[in-house]
């Protein structure tokens, strides 16, 4: 595998994730603006780009956010620019990539150049993105060799994943509003999964709990630790002695090791501070992985000139 | 052969609405409407062309042998059907982004929804055609990176070689690994107007465009499924199979399973997309300039695992950025020290480094004499006649009727630079004047030939349309073999004769008919019959036959809609697109003379 090319995919992976997460924040947010007559919009909006890490140039209002982090194409964080950014990664490695996940990947890209976000409801906008990155997901899963292209992709979207958990938890931990730890399980696409294996235990702790430790659902943070270790293992060497070389292995690791094993008492202690730090991992661990894969990729340049 | 004079009466054929509402469309000349004709008044501008579907009006303007069918089958299909069908085959490749790159801007490439075809004789002798032309420039290239026998027996003058700006000195006494330096080549074919194909220019450096043939393919199949049923049509998906071979066989020596890549300028190239393709096809690693290193005159590619290498570059990255030690020192594209590691021959460097000199136009006008003089044959396909403007007495003649032929540049691709006489406005004529009296070796003239035509639909209805053709040839040292096929490139302007993708060409699906006498393996195979639930209950189930026996109708028209969706689905390429380097061109035939 080419390092240039593992590093398309990765990226492939923390795209097709960061369009999916942010269309499910976006339409729990706004669904609860309608829906919550106490909710301090104003402020709620606030809170929302401040976890999306995006600075309001103007007045925050429900346009503004939809401008930035769904319609703005500039805006690094919007949904537009990470489709854009998954094309352009699957386009660079599109003799890797299988044919049925371009096509999936082009004609998302293509129908959102279209206008296709502007011209529909924002909710059925917000369903679309969803429906289009599970049929990437699932197309890849189905129609690509699970091999470390794969582990590649597998990587950059728990990477992601776990960050954008991460930043939700945080909101929801910094809000003040009664039904901050629900729009957060919504968020997640969590609440389903939350209410049947909970019932009617529906306290702060305990939605929490949920999102930072649950084994089985797919995008609590613990479990999606585990796979983002599961894939990094996957891409040593078989053989090996001692403890990982890999420095993001590491970093991944010994955070589960602080969420899992952290002495038992208030787990909404810190918590906003804890997810920070936590945010600052996945930095570091993406540095890592470019630093052990994907230097290779960086141009070697020829300064002597014609002989 | 020339109806001159006369308006065509034929002309109401390529209307597709007229098609359809008459009853006897084995006879275009009936379904003429005053008002169709009014629409093709003009249409006598390109009378001299040779239209490649419908003889001459002067003929009755019956249709050839092997368009009877395309010609009834689209004919039969209601306007509306057959404007739906062309729509999906706009949209299908902007979905499967098979595209090509103009200044930054990805365009899907227009593909045309009536095929071209071509006959299994005159095919075959193109195809000779094709494999000669490719020896003599073997022969050729050998001959002035080495001993240069050609200068010694006056065959050609040295100095038409050395002041070629692709002769590269670099490579002199490098003989390349199985003494093979055109893997592929593109030879550009137009029609002239008594239908006999010639020989417009040679590409072998790095011709493009053959992702197309296979991507057409496809898409035709798809949109005409009916059409492609009454026909044996030579099939183009093995071309990768063919070119992953040769590139093998052309390994350094000592090397028993050799890696294979394809290295690509990068994204932004305009065959960005034919170059993903034929990676994808090959199971070969794309590679750029920058994955590629070298160490001790061995080449490697850098892998998430370290340091790999690789034994033979099938580069689609022009000469002058390839190896920044050698050619340009500021170049991104290339890798430091390529050159001197195919001399070292570790490395083989497909197509090898120097052909330009081959695809120069004044060399062009020596080739007849190469193939005579080097193979001892006459050339199956001839040359068009060109003027050499370095020649005193040609660019004399030349000079003066300026406005009668059109002049290039020797060293121009993708019709860039090219000024048609008839076309070109006054102060246009002045500059390339200027410019040939100042550098008379950079150009050459030719006649207007007039291109041949063939139905395209534009808006909606048919009209005729030049187009030209450039098949592929791949050389594995042991033979040259050629793609049945090729890119045919329309130019989709009403009267126009430049076909390149960068200046409005679009492309036709291209089918070489197979001969008669063709063994099945050699055309596009029939659906298989598939299994149906019936047999496996009767052979499985002795009891449950009566079951069988009742369901049997039933079966049957199962199994003849999954015939009919294998049949659709059959083509199994997929995307990319290319650059069209090379020049299509030119008018008006039997203006000017031979030189």
């Amino acid at each position: 595998m080419l390092s240039r090319i593992a590093e398309s995919l990765y990226w492939i992976g923390r795209y097709l994730e960061r369009a999916e997460d942010t269309a499910r924040l976006l339409d729990v947010q706004l669904h609860l603006a309608v829906e919550d007559p106490v909710v301090d919009e104003l402020a709620a909006g606030r809170l929302l780009l401040g976890v999306m890490g995006v600075e309001p140039t103007g007045p925050v209002t429900d346009a503004s956010i939809m401008q930035l982090l769904c319609h703005d194409p500039q805006s690094p964080s919007s949904i537009v620019a990470a489709i854009t950014g998954a094309r352009e990664s699957a386009r660079r490695s599109r003799e890797t990539v299988s044919t049925d996940m371009w096509e999936g990947i082009n004609t998302t890209w293509y129908a959102v150049q279209q206008g296709e976000l502007a011209r529909v409801r924002p909710a059925t906008a917000f369903r679309w993105v969803r429906e289009r990155c599970a049929i990437i997901t699932a197309t890849a899963d189905g129609t690509m060799s699970h091999d470390q292209g794969w582990s590649f992709l597998v990587l950059g979207r728990s990477v992601e994943r776990i960050d954008m958990t991460a930043r939700l938890v945080a909101a929801a931990a910094a809000s003040s509003s009664p039904t901050s730890w629900s729009t957060a399980l919504r968020a997640c696409g969590a609440h389903h999964a939350f209410v049947r294996s909970h019932h009617d235990q529906d306290s702060h702790r305990e939605a929490a709990e949920f999102l930072l430790l649950d084994r089985p659902f797919p995008r609590s943070i613990v479990h999606t630790l585990d796979t983002a270790i599961e894939a990094l293992e996957s891409l040593e060497p078989p053989e090996r002695r001692a403890a990982t070389e890999n420095e993001a292995t590491r970093l991944l690791g010994r955070a589960r090791a602080e969420l899992e094993y952290r002495m038992s008492g208030d787990i909404l202690m810190d918590l906003p501070e804890r997810m920070s730090d936590l945010q600052a991992t996945c930095g570091l661990a993406n540095v890592a992985i470019s630093h052990r894969f994907f230097e290779g990729a960086v141009a070697a340049e020829w300064h002597g000139g014609a002989l | 052969m020339h109806a001159t004079g006369t308006p065509r009466r034929d002309a109401a054929a390529y209307r597709l609405g007229s098609v359809a509402r008459g009853k006897h469309v084995g006879n275009a000349a009936r379904l003429a409407s005053p008002l169709v004709s009014a629409v093709f008044g003009r249409y006598a501008a390109r009378e001299r062309a040779f239209d490649e579907m419908f003889e001459d009006a002067a003929a009755g303007g019956d249709v050839r042998a092997g368009y009877t069918s395309v010609y009834k089958r689209i004919g039969s299909l209601s306007p509306d059907e057959v404007r739906a069908r062309a729509d999906f085959l706009s949209r299908i490749y902007v979905e499967q982004g098979v595209t090509f790159d103009i200044g930054g801007e990805e365009r899907p490439f227009p593909l045309d929804i009536v095929p071209r075809i071509v006959d299994s004789a005159t095919w075959s002798s193109v195809e000779l055609g094709l494999a000669q032309r490719v020896r003599a420039l073997e022969r050729f290239l050998d001959d002035i990176y080495g001993p240069g026998d050609c200068f010694t027996d006056g065959v050609i003058p040295r100095p038409v070689v050395t002041s070629s700006p692709h002769f590269c000195r670099v490579v002199a006494g490098l003989t390349p690994p199985g003494g093979v330096r055109i893997h592929v080549a593109g030879i550009d074919l137009v029609r002239d107007s008594e239908g006999q194909f010639r020989v417009l220019e040679d590409n072998v450096r790095i011709p493009s465009g053959v992702s197309y043939v296979m991507t057409n393919r496809r898409a035709l199949t798809s949109a005409l499924p009916e059409v492609f049923a009454d026909h044996r049509i030579r099939p183009v998906r093995s071309y990768p199979q063919h070119l992953l071979a040769a590139l093998r066989a052309c390994a350094p020596s000592g090397v028993s399973d050799p890696t294979v890549v394809v290295m690509t300028p990068g994204v932004f190239n305009s065959a960005y997309f034919e170059h993903a393709l034929l990676a994808r096809m090959m199971g070969c690693r794309l590679v750029e300039g920058r994955d590629l290193v070298c160490q001790a005159g061995r080449v490697m590619v850098r892998t998430v695992m370290g340091l790999r290498p690789v034994h033979v570059i099938y580069r689609r990255v022009d000469d002058e950025f390839l190896d920044p030690v050698h050619f340009r020192g500021d170049s991104l594209l290339g890798c430091a020290g390529l050159v001197n590691a195919a001399r070292a021959g570790n490395v083989t460097i497909a197509n090898a480094v120097g052909n330009g000199v081959a695809d120069d136009k004044l060399v062009y006008t020596y080739v007849p004499d190469l193939i005579r003089y080097y193979l001892a044959e006459e050339p199956v396909l001839p040359n068009v006649d060109t003027w050499r403007m370095a020649d005193r007495a040609h660019r004399e003649e030349v000079l003066d009727r300026l406005d009668e032929v059109v002049v290039k540049p020797v060293d121009g691709s993708g019709g860039k630079g090219i000024v048609i006489g008839p076309a070109a406005t006054r102060a246009e004529l002045d500059l390339v004047r200027a410019k040939i009296v100042e550098h008379p070796r950079g150009w050459i003239a030719q006649p207007v030939v007039q291109l041949s035509t063939v139905p395209t639909m534009i808006g909606g209805s048919m009209v005729a349309r030049h187009v030209d053709l450039r098949p592929f040839a791949v050389n594995g040292g042991d033979g040259v073999w050629v793609l049945p096929g090729g890119l045919t490139r329309v130019a989709l302007g009403e009267g126009k004769l430049i076909v390149n993708s960068s200046q409005g060409g679009g492309s036709k699906d291209t089918w070489v008919l197979a001969d008669p006498a063709t063994t099945s393996a050699d055309v596009e195979p029939p659906p298989a019959p598939r299994p149906t639930p019936v047999d496996s209950l009767a052979t499985v189930h002795p009891r449950a036959r009566s079951i069988a026996v009742q369901h049997s109708e039933h079966a049957q028209v199962e199994q003849q809609q999954q015939q009919q969706q294998q049949q659709e689905q059959h083509a199994d390429e997929r995307s990319a697109a290319g650059r069209h380097t090379g020049v299509g061109l030119a008018t008006a035939a039997g203006k000017a003379g031979a030189c």
